[in-house]
């Protein structure tokens, strides 16, 4: 048992009055408390302070000697964010030069670009028969004044809208003008 | 009729068991935590919903800080030994056993290589002070980056068996232009998949 032998030993010769000396027993409980408040403090440390990540995949770049794939994709099923300084974005749905959308500005967050998307993949499994065709193509042009944290925060609007085909494009000349009119 | 009486315990029981094992946990969750090491270059993160973490083996992390400043850095002090090697061979360079060994327990650098022997003469604690490390060249004309990465890549393959995957940790202000840039330095090398490093964002974003 965790008590201290203090029991007095042959103290009673001299006829003194010793004051009795109290049990040393001591009362571990919140020692214990305090070293469990420890423990799940490291515990929930250590495995939270790895930094989360985020995956990307970008398309492979075409060799020199090798044509260019392209691929025809409906234009209604894609759509295309054009990113800018201070947070600036715009997005049009189908071709630059006869867009089924016309451009428009738009914020990031809950109440911006998340809810057109959610709208328009919604409005895409309403109107395609196919369930092959009913993904959203988004297509992500930041420009040169754009920042990393602005590339983040779509690609984090992709991870919660769940939409799967995504891809980071470089931004053309025409598209780049737009967004620095104004 | 007399009733048998009980005879009260005390109600207090013997903690020292459990105070030992306690500790004995505590001590344990605090050796094995890693100490957050000092980072040469910091930089904020930009902060997603996304909670996917990080592996902790056969990683490079890539830091690009303030004006385009690109810190490199493996996981795995074999790994990282294994890299000055063969960055050495490359470069026609050498390095004393002391210098690779220093190297094999720094976290990141971010020098030209013909500085790094200087930088690995230092204290580690001096290491990290604010505008020593300038970054390492990734430019056209010299693109020490590309073969940083390279060497990293093989000296994983080597060691490990396994391919060496890449953390991109940008400050959230940076133009996208300097992340583009390196990027484009992994996807020459058909490194096509990155980690984002973010922070946590909260829910209502």
């Amino acid at each position: 048992m965790a008590e201290l032998n203090t029991g007095d030993d042959g103290g009673k010769k001299g006829g003194k009055v010793r004051s009795k000396k109290a049990n040393g027993k001591v009362d571990l409980t919140a020692m214990v408390d305090l070293a469990f408040l420890l423990i799940t403090f490291f515990m929930l440390t250590t495995s939270l302070s790895k930094p989360q990540s985020m995956d990307l995949g970008m398309p492979e770049k075409p060799k020199p000697n090798e044509k260019e794939e392209t691929i025809d994709v409906a234009d209604n099923r894609s759509m295309t964010i054009l990113i800018g300084e201070n947070n600036k974005m715009i997005m049009y749905m189908g071709k630059f030069d006869a867009p089924l959308e016309a451009p428009k500005d738009y914020t990031f967050g809950k109440e911006g670009i998340r809810k057109k998307i959610i709208e328009k993949q919604a409005a895409l499994k309403a109107s395609e028969p196919d369930p092959k065709k009913q993904e959203l193509i988004v297509i992500i042009k930041p420009n040169k004044k754009s920042t990393y944290k602005n590339m983040v925060d779509i690609l984090d609007e992709m991870a919660i809208t769940k939409v799967k085909i995504y891809a980071i494009v470089g931004i053309e000349k025409n598209e780049n003008a737009l967004l620095e009119k104004k | 009729m007399s009733k048998v009486k009980m005879s009260k315990k005390a109600t207090s029981i013997d903690m020292t068991a459990m105070c030992d094992v306690a500790f004995l946990l505590l001590t344990f969750f605090i050796l094995t935590a890693t100490a957050k090491q000092p980072e040469p270059l910091q930089v904020d993160t930009p902060s997603s919903t996304v909670q996917t973490k990080l592996p902790d083996t056969d990683l490079a992390i890539i830091t690009i800080g303030k004006k385009g400043t690109v810190f490199f850095g493996v996981k795995g002090p074999d790994v990282r030994r294994k890299t000055l090697e063969n960055m050495a061979s490359k470069m026609k360079m050498s390095f004393t056993a002391d210098e690779i060994a220093s190297f094999g327990l720094m976290d990141g650098f971010g020098v030209p290589i013909n500085q790094l022997s200087g930088l690995l003469k230092m204290k580690s604690a001096d290491r990290n002070a604010e505008g020593l490390q300038k970054g390492i060249p990734h430019d056209s004309i010299d693109n020490q980056l590309k073969e940083w990465v390279y060497a990293a890549r093989s000296a994983n393959a080597e060691l490990h068996d396994k391919p060496l995957q890449f953390a991109i940790k940008g400050d959230a202000k940076e133009e996208y232009p300097a992340i583009k840039k390196v990027m484009d330095i992994l996807q020459d090398q058909e490194v096509n998949k990155f980690n984002l490093i973010t922070g946590l964002r909260g829910a209502d974003f």
